[in-house]
């Protein structure tokens, strides 16, 4: 995707694309309009004999803001130096409630850069303190050298328990640059060896490091457990690096993909790859189904895709304030044709591929 | 208007229309080639990339650059792939220089 030079947000550039009716449109137009290809819903009820409803609250995903240190070619968040949403204090504490009144085993926090949110400290703290058993931050690692005062990252992360997923499309420079931005290879490095040294990943040691794999450009992720292992002896052979273990995430044609996808003229091909590629057993196990994602402003959504195409729960409780936990039983997953990301393959989920 | 169209490739499936149980061999043992074996599907991507050149066959081209994409394969490890198909198609028609040279012998000497 050498021809993308991503340096500000689509709302930034006042992008038509900034407005998710025009996404939506798009996701609707097309292979799907002229009936060449099946629509998602169609295809679900073809395959599964029945709508997509949620089983039930296993992973509570709050995003802290749109607010990150990089602006990366392929962000679905459309995240960046230039966003200024980001949850507060008091949105936290709704979240917090829901966390001991729900018994949420997972807290998954993401952003952007999550870490950037002022309160992000005192936020893992109250969770773990209100009994969540693991806290996930989706780090972009470059954070956590970015500035002085996040240098200490590691050691919080470390004495909190936090499980940390970081991104990491690629062993090469050249490829994690011209994905994420320049320099940006280089400082995950060093990010990844402060992790390393205060024990992430590490044989025997307790405090779990994952990376996130997403392809560079239009086409789906390969086999996760031999990229994991390529990975694996790539990174320790050139730079001594340990971590558990490799999400292999599938790109949604989304937000910036959206954008290089049409600007590279992928994007017709891509929708038909993601369609052919659709696995009726990834469409059983995908995340939406015990997965509630909470925007930086404390709505509720199916998952960080839908949030970030504004396509709110299929409920008229769509506020943290107004959870309650019959909201997870049975409920409509609202659809659309990025859908067909999360059932490509092997499946893709924010924990890779789902079978 | 090109004789090959990329589009194509996606109705690669339908040979099987007109010839089931042949297709349907040729897919079963297609698929069966390209699994883990005693090479990875890795090597036989990179195997069946310098293949396509030799072959010089857009389809396979278009199929085994992507493949390679999404195995994490570098443009460097596939060029160098390329390379050998190309090694192998200069040096087969090189080597029959030999028939030449044993031609010009036995006729000129």
């Amino acid at each position: 995707m050498s021809q993308t030079k991503v340096l500000q947000s689509l709302h930034k550039r006042q992008s038509p694309l900034a407005q998710t009716e025009r996404q939506l449109k798009i996701l609707e137009e097309g292979i799907f309009s002229n009936g060449d290809a099946p629509k998602f819903g169609q295809k679900i009820q073809q395959s599964l004999g029945a709508p997509l409803k949620t089983t039930g609250l296993d992973i509570l995903q709050v995003n802290l803001g749109y607010m990150c240190n990089q602006v990366c070619a392929h962000c679905h968040v459309d995240a960046g130096p230039d966003r200024k949403e980001i949850m507060t204090q008091e949105t936290m504490e709704h979240c917090l409630k829901v966390i001991e009144s729900s018994g949420v085993k997972t807290l998954d926090l993401t952003g952007g850069a999550p870490e950037m949110n002022p309160n992000f400290r005192w936020f893992v703290t109250q969770a773990k303190a209100r009994g969540v058993n693991e806290i996930i931050v989706r780090s972009n690692l470059t954070i956590i050298v970015a500035n002085k005062k996040y240098h200490d990252l590691p050691e919080f992360f470390a004495q909190h328990q936090v499980h940390v997923v970081s991104s990491m499309p690629h062993w090469t420079k050249e490829k994690t640059d011209r994905q994420r931005g320049s320099g940006v290879f280089e400082d995950s490095i060093k990010a990844l060896k402060m992790l390393n040294d205060v024990g992430y990943g590490l044989t025997g040691s307790n405090l779990t490091l994952d990376l996130v794999y997403n392809p560079s450009g239009a086409f789906l992720p390969g086999d996760q457990e031999a990229l994991c292992q390529d990975f694996k002896r790539r990174l320790d052979q050139s730079f001594n690096i340990k971590f558990n273990g490799l999400f292999a995430l599938t790109n949604l044609p989304i937000s910036r993909f959206l954008d290089y996808l049409i600007a590279s003229d992928n994007y017709e091909d891509y929708m038909w790859t993601l369609v052919e590629s659709f696995n009726p057993a990834a469409a059983r196990a995908v995340m939406c189904l015990n997965t509630l994602s909470v925007s930086w402003d404390g709505y509720l959504f199916d998952c960080d895709f839908n949030q970030m195409l504004q396509m709110p729960i299929n409920d008229a409780r769509q506020h943290i304030s107004q959870y309650q936990n019959d909201l997870m039983e049975g409920r409509l997953i609202k659809i659309s044709q990025h859908c067909y990301g999360c059932t490509a393959g092997a499946g893709s989920s924010c924990q890779g591929a789902v079978i | 208007m090109s004789y090959y169209d990329p589009k194509d490739l996606r109705k690669f499936g339908r040979i099987t229309e007109w010839s089931e149980s042949l297709g349907e061999n040729f897919f079963d043992y297609y698929n069966s080639v390209f699994k883990e074996g005693a090479l990875t599907p890795r090597e036989k991507s990179l195997i069946a990339l310098a293949v396509a050149h030799t072959e010089m066959c857009p389809y396979c081209i278009d199929a085994y650059t992507k493949d390679g994409l999404e195995r994490g394969i570098t443009k460097e490890e596939m060029m160098e792939a390329v390379h050998v198909g190309a090694a192998i198609k200069s040096g087969a028609t090189l080597v029959h220089g030999v028939m030449m040279m044993n031609k010009v012998n036995k006729l000129d000497s």
